[in-house]
């Protein structure tokens, strides 16, 4: 089995896994699933890792560092806010 | 290593689920958050130890600079601007992963070895998804933010243009395929060179960012929950189109989790105005044509004061407050926490009844009154409340419009069908609201000229607050 089919093989089972999980979280934390789904959406920064790690072209080092930055931003952002939000949900 | 780095993989990916899975309970949330977080950690570590990093130093200041600026904005961004903040953070997400693709696309053609037909069309999908959702949050970002107007941008052959715009994405994106094999058309157009100067790679590009921005100008602002959840999904598409790109499975797993998340959001988005993403995407919903159909201000309503409102609160054994956006413009919530507090102190129960739409992006509502301290227990979603309202004493409407509007279940109302709070089974409704004018949808409100609605007219903050002093002394 190629490569190719073994990533639409975890991609097609990966998102069923995820709709099940996901159809669980109450509206009430429906800002908190988005912000933190979007942390998780940061994962690009393992890619720009990858190739910013083994770059020997200029061109290779700079869109891979620019990807390091804006994966960060995305993944230290994100997961804080969630968290910010996430703490003022308290029950009394 | 290379067994030990997968199995680490593997590691990330259960926790990335069952951090997620947390999620499913406010009590839970907190902690399944930090285990998502640890999940990219662990990869953030695993890739580390995995790669060969040649230079250090420009790797260590990337993360240094991105984790300094995400740190920055997730302390000091309101709650209330959060729609925005999302938007802004699926922007750079998708724009990393349409980086990374066309970093691979660069560096396999520096290498010399043919691309391959696989390696070539994930490049071109990373990258389009991502440019797409790069300009698209962006122009999301605009219109929450009022930089650019809320309202829908329509043109003559705007549908037209936009399907010209993604055949060239087709045709470009099959051009560059083909040159990734050496294949035949590419050298016609000499763009046989695989690098980041490659006509149709920078068309691919342009044209991707260009559809972005088309696909989310027609949008009014009224549906910005819709494209923001729209634009989540794109995100971690985006995210696993690289991981496809690079053979690398955790890409593709915590982007096919993000994936489903925004797409399960937008689908109960749609389904809470009861719209198609379809009529979302090209209806340009809010436009002239549909506003007023009846003339406001024509038939007599009933007033109260702040002490009247109060009266009837304090008396009652029963409250839901109804919350809308109104409430979050006049960041009225703390007052009105205030006036909860005293009522329940009376002994009054007080509930909370949030429509899915409330806000700007789904579960914002809920959000903005967990932070002026309502405890979630209270909030009560749509088919919750709606069995309570036939028990229910009063309600009070805070800056909600569209979502109480009986019209929703007139066959023959633009609103026609969509769900909306049951209020006017309540024994009595106050409408707390600047003017009679209409919501998003441009109708007249029902609700408004009942027998059992008192409208409670002016700034909600001001309003709210002559309400904490007489609830006080009633």
């Amino acid at each position: 089995m190629g490569e190719l089919l073994i990533g639409l093989y975890i991609f097609v089972l990966a998102t069923l896994a995820g709709r099940e999980v996901i159809s669980k979280v109450p509206p009430t934390l429906h800002t908190p699933l988005m912000s933190g789904a979007n942390a998780i959406s940061g994962i690009a920064i393992i890619g720009a890792l990858v190739v910013t790690g083994g770059a020997t072209s200029l061109w290779v080092k700079a869109l891979g560092t620019a990807g390091i930055v804006m994966a960060t931003i995305n993944v230290v952002g994100g997961f804080m806010v969630t968290d910010r939000m996430l703490q003022m949900f308290r029950k009394r | 290593m290379e067994s030990i780095a997968q199995i680490a993989y593997l590691i990330s990916a259960v926790l990335f689920v069952s951090g997620i899975k947390k999620l499913s309970s406010p009590a839970t949330a907190r902690s399944g958050n930090a285990r998502a977080s640890l999940a990219m950690l662990v990869a953030i570590v695993t890739v580390l130890l995995d790669t060969r990093i040649l230079d250090w130093t420009t790797v260590v200041a990337a993360v240094i600079a991105g984790a300094v600026v995400g740190g920055v904005l997730a302390r000091t961004i309101q709650m209330t601007a959060m729609p925005q903040l999302v938007a802004v953070f699926n922007g750079f997400g998708g724009a990393a992963s349409a980086a990374v693709a066309a970093a691979e696309f660069v560096r396999v053609g520096g290498s010399g070895t043919v691309l391959g037909l696989g390696d070539g069309v994930t490049i071109v999908l990373s990258t389009l998804i991502g440019a797409v959702t790069f300009s698209g949050s962006l122009i999301a970002f605009g219109k929450l933010q009022g930089i650019v107007t809320g309202s829908p941008v329509t043109f003559p052959l705007q549908k037209t243009l936009n399907a010209l715009l993604f055949v060239g994405i087709i045709v470009v994106g099959a051009s560059i395929a083909d040159a990734g094999i050496g294949g035949t058309v590419a050298p016609l157009f000499g763009a046989t060179a695989l690098d980041i100067g490659n006509p149709f790679f920078v068309a691919l590009v342009v044209a991707a960012l260009v559809l972005g921005v088309l696909l989310v100008i027609p949008i009014g602002g009224a549906d910005m929950p819709v494209v923001v959840s729209l634009l989540n999904s794109y995100s971690g598409l985006a995210a696993a189109a690289t991981g496809f790109v690079l053979g690398n499975w955790i890409l593709i797993i915590a982007g096919a989790l993000v994936g489903a998340s925004g797409l399960i959001l937008t689908q109960l988005m749609c389904k809470a105005m009861n719209r198609s993403l379809g009529n979302v995407a090209f209806g340009a919903f809010g436009t002239e044509g549909q506003t007023a159909r009846v003339k406001t201000g024509e038939r007599p309503v009933r007033d109260v004061d702040a002490e009247q409102a109060a009266m009837v609160l304090a008396y009652a054994s029963s409250v839901a407050v109804v919350p809308g956006y109104g409430l979050a413009v006049a960041q009225a919530q703390h007052e009105l926490k205030k006036v909860c507090d005293l009522l329940e102190d009376r002994g009054v129960t007080v509930r909370f009844g949030v429509h899915p739409v409330a806000g700007r992006m789904p579960g914002h509502m809920n959000v903005l009154l967990a932070e002026a301290d309502v405890s979630y227990d209270k909030l009560l979603d749509l088919d919750d409340i709606n069995a309570e309202f036939d028990s229910t004493d009063v309600v009070l409407i805070v800056g909600a419009n569209d979502v109480v509007n009986p019209a929703a279940r007139d066959p023959d109302s633009v609103i026609a069908g969509m769900p909306i709070l049951d209020v006017d089974k309540a024994r009595t409704v106050i409408v707390m609201k600047r003017s009679l004018s209409p919501g998003f949808a441009g109708i007249d409100n029902d609700l408004f000229y009942m027998e059992n609605t008192l409208m409670f007219f002016g700034d909600a903050k001001d309003q709210m607050s002559e309400l904490v002093k007489e609830v006080r002394e009633a």
